[in-house]
């Protein structure tokens, strides 16, 4: 773990507007190379705010992200994809109708010209699948599965191995097991823990304290959108962090 | 795991990809086969199958334009309206003594700028769905082809106007009689549709069309200008009308008010029976060149056969229900829940 060093990702005082509704107030939230950090918070307490805010869904009414140290101004996915910031969201954010490849690669598709034409090179996409799923110990029959064909973990895994395609640095899911058979859920964890070992950074929001405190390295508490609790996971306890979730320290 | 569950999975895996993508072949096959017994001296006959094509070849071009919009889950009413608007502006232009080059590339332009109008609509003004927006431009657009041209028909154009609808490529080098030849829409045809074939299947843009229709917020996380490739879509449905309204120009010789009416009905039939789902996402484009063909087939064997034209309609109804009937199926079959 690399606390040490300077943070990954950093977001200072975000403050986010829905018209008079405050979502987020003044939050704070950094992550480092090969740290997960945990998120947590009751319904309603900013996360997924907080997470559209750092994917470049939103836009903050105000504060500053900063990625490997400097500003940061992220207009769309597009930006936040291009600096290394992947997010895994709750819903997969998956095409069932198009092959695991397919969704792997959708946006960024790698095509191949032939004359002024540009035409997608399946090959290519193919072969870069099938590489980086085994590389991630992914298991499924064929790339050319379509996704709706697959278990609910088995598409998680495709959402953490889209993630990934492309050199991620930050990753950031959203509740990356609620939708999970138990028995998948451990395959799940173990994958965001292989992911660590490669130094991205991971954030994890979760409900699940079981998710927590088996791949986080740090929890912070959101309450009524505003940072309510920070620890390093070794000096909590399950009941505090619980009790962070609603309201009492 | 369970082994018999995986068995299960591997047999449907194998399946259906050629279910889904030649089934409807299969069936179109069958017609053919059975119209063929019916009929079989006229059917078959080298006469009657170019007629097939020239009957079928401004509805293709609707068909294909409203199938991309039916991928994107959206709908596209207007087509008929589209091809009538531009038929008429073709006319007018025809009408008014300008060059042939000229006048073959107006229901073009006004077939993209119709398309472009409901795209707009449909995404800057956020139109709760695109039936609303195309139902509107449906009158709108048959309106203005109403007042451009006076509602009258516009009759008489010259041999270069009409080449795509009526010409004749001629095939007695070939050894052919002179009464077999090709029709040059049947050549447009293949043309217009493997052009688009490439397109959905080989290009970025293609692949985007199709995932939109699978999950919009989806291709919207992966950075996807959703917005952009909806009026992209929308534009080229109103492109392909165009190019219906150039090949009817020739069939017809004239523009006429009553052009295409209802004509976005058969599209979206052809459409559905050819294996576009209306959920989007799903369906080829060799789905819907047989699903027009489907269409055709039926209406032209009716016809031989002197079946009432009232039967023809109960018929095609009838395969349209089947045919979402078995994507029912379909979709119970390939996705697991």
């Amino acid at each position: 773990m690399s606390t040490l060093n300077n943070p990954l990702l950093e977001a200072k005082g975000i403050t986010k507007y829905f018209g008079t509704i405050t979502a987020l107030e003044n939050v704070d939230l950094k992550v480092h190379a090969g740290e997960c950090l945990g998120v947590v918070g009751d319904n309603g307490a900013g996360k997924s705010t907080l997470m559209k805010v750092l994917s470049g869904l939103y836009k903050p009414s105000s504060g500053s992200l900063y990625f490997q140290g400097k500003e940061k101004i992220l207009e769309s996915p597009k930006d936040s994809q291009n600096l290394g910031l992947e997010m895994v969201y709750q819903d997969l954010a998956l095409a069932g109708n198009l092959p695991i490849g397919e969704n792997i690669f959708l946006g960024r598709e790698p095509t191949k010209n032939v004359g002024f034409l540009k035409f997608l090179d399946f090959n290519r996409i193919k072969e870069l699948t099938n590489a980086h799923l085994g590389k991630l110990k992914i298991n499924v029959k064929s790339s050319d599965q379509k996704v709706e064909e697959l278990s609910g973990g088995q598409r998680q895994a495709v959402a953490i191995a889209r993630s990934t395609a492309f050199n991620a640095k930050v990753v950031i899911m959203d509740e990356p097991t609620a939708a999970l058979a138990i028995k998948e859920v451990g395959k799940v964890l173990d994958l965001i823990n292989s992911l660590k070992k490669t130094g991205v950074g991971v954030i994890v929001i979760s409900h699940r304290m079981d998710d927590i405190f088996s791949v986080c390295d740090r929890v912070m508490a959101l309450f009524q959108g505003t940072n309510f609790a920070e620890s390093e996971l070794s000096n909590t306890s399950r009941d505090e962090v619980i009790g962070w979730i609603m309201g009492k320290k | 795991m369970e082994e018999k569950d995986n068995k299960k999975d591997s047999i449907y895996l194998k399946l259906m990809p050629y279910i889904e993508k030649y089934g409807i072949l299969l069936l179109l096959v069958l017609m053919i086969l059975v119209m063929h017994i019916l009929q079989p001296d006229v059917f078959l006959s080298w006469r009657n199958v170019t007629n097939v094509f020239k009957q079928i070849s401004w509805q293709s071009m609707l068909a294909l334009g409203v199938f991309m919009v039916i991928v994107t889950a959206g709908i596209d009413l207007s087509v008929g309206s589209i091809m009538m608007l531009s038929l008429m502006v073709l006319a007018i232009v025809a009408k008014a003594g300008a060059p042939w080059f000229i006048v073959v590339i107006t229901p073009l332009i006004a077939g993209f700028l119709c398309g472009l109008f409901n795209g707009a609509g449909i995404t800057l003004l956020r139109m709760p769905h695109p039936f609303i927006m195309t139902l509107g431009t449906l009158y709108i657009f048959r309106g203005t082809g109403n007042l451009i041209s006076g509602g009258t028909p516009i009759s008489g154009f010259t041999d270069e106007v009409r080449y795509l609808g009526h010409g004749r490529i001629d095939l007695t080098w070939l050894g052919l009689e002179k009464s077999q030849y090709l029709p040059v829409s049947l050549v447009l045809i293949a043309v217009v549709y493997i052009i688009f074939w490439f397109f959905l299947n080989h290009s970025r843009t293609g692949k985007w069309i199709y995932a939109i229709g699978g999950n919009p917020s989806a291709a919207r996380a992966s950075g996807i200008n959703v917005n952009k490739i909806l009026i992209i879509v929308y534009s080229l449905c109103g492109f392909l009308s165009g190019i219906g309204a150039l090949i009817l120009a020739g069939r017809t010789d004239s523009g006429y008010p009553n052009a295409g009416l209802q004509s976005e009905l058969d599209a979206i039939a052809a459409c559905i029976i050819g294996g576009a789902s209306f959920f989007g996402g799903r369906g080829t484009v060799l789905g819907v060149f047989a699903g027009v063909m489907i269409m055709g087939i039926l209406r032209n064997g009716l016809n031989l056969m002197d079946v009432s034209s009232f039967w023809q309609q109960v018929l095609i109804g009838s395969i349209i229900v089947i045919a979402v009937y078995i994507d029912v199926l379909r979709r119970d079959l390939g996705t697991r829940k």
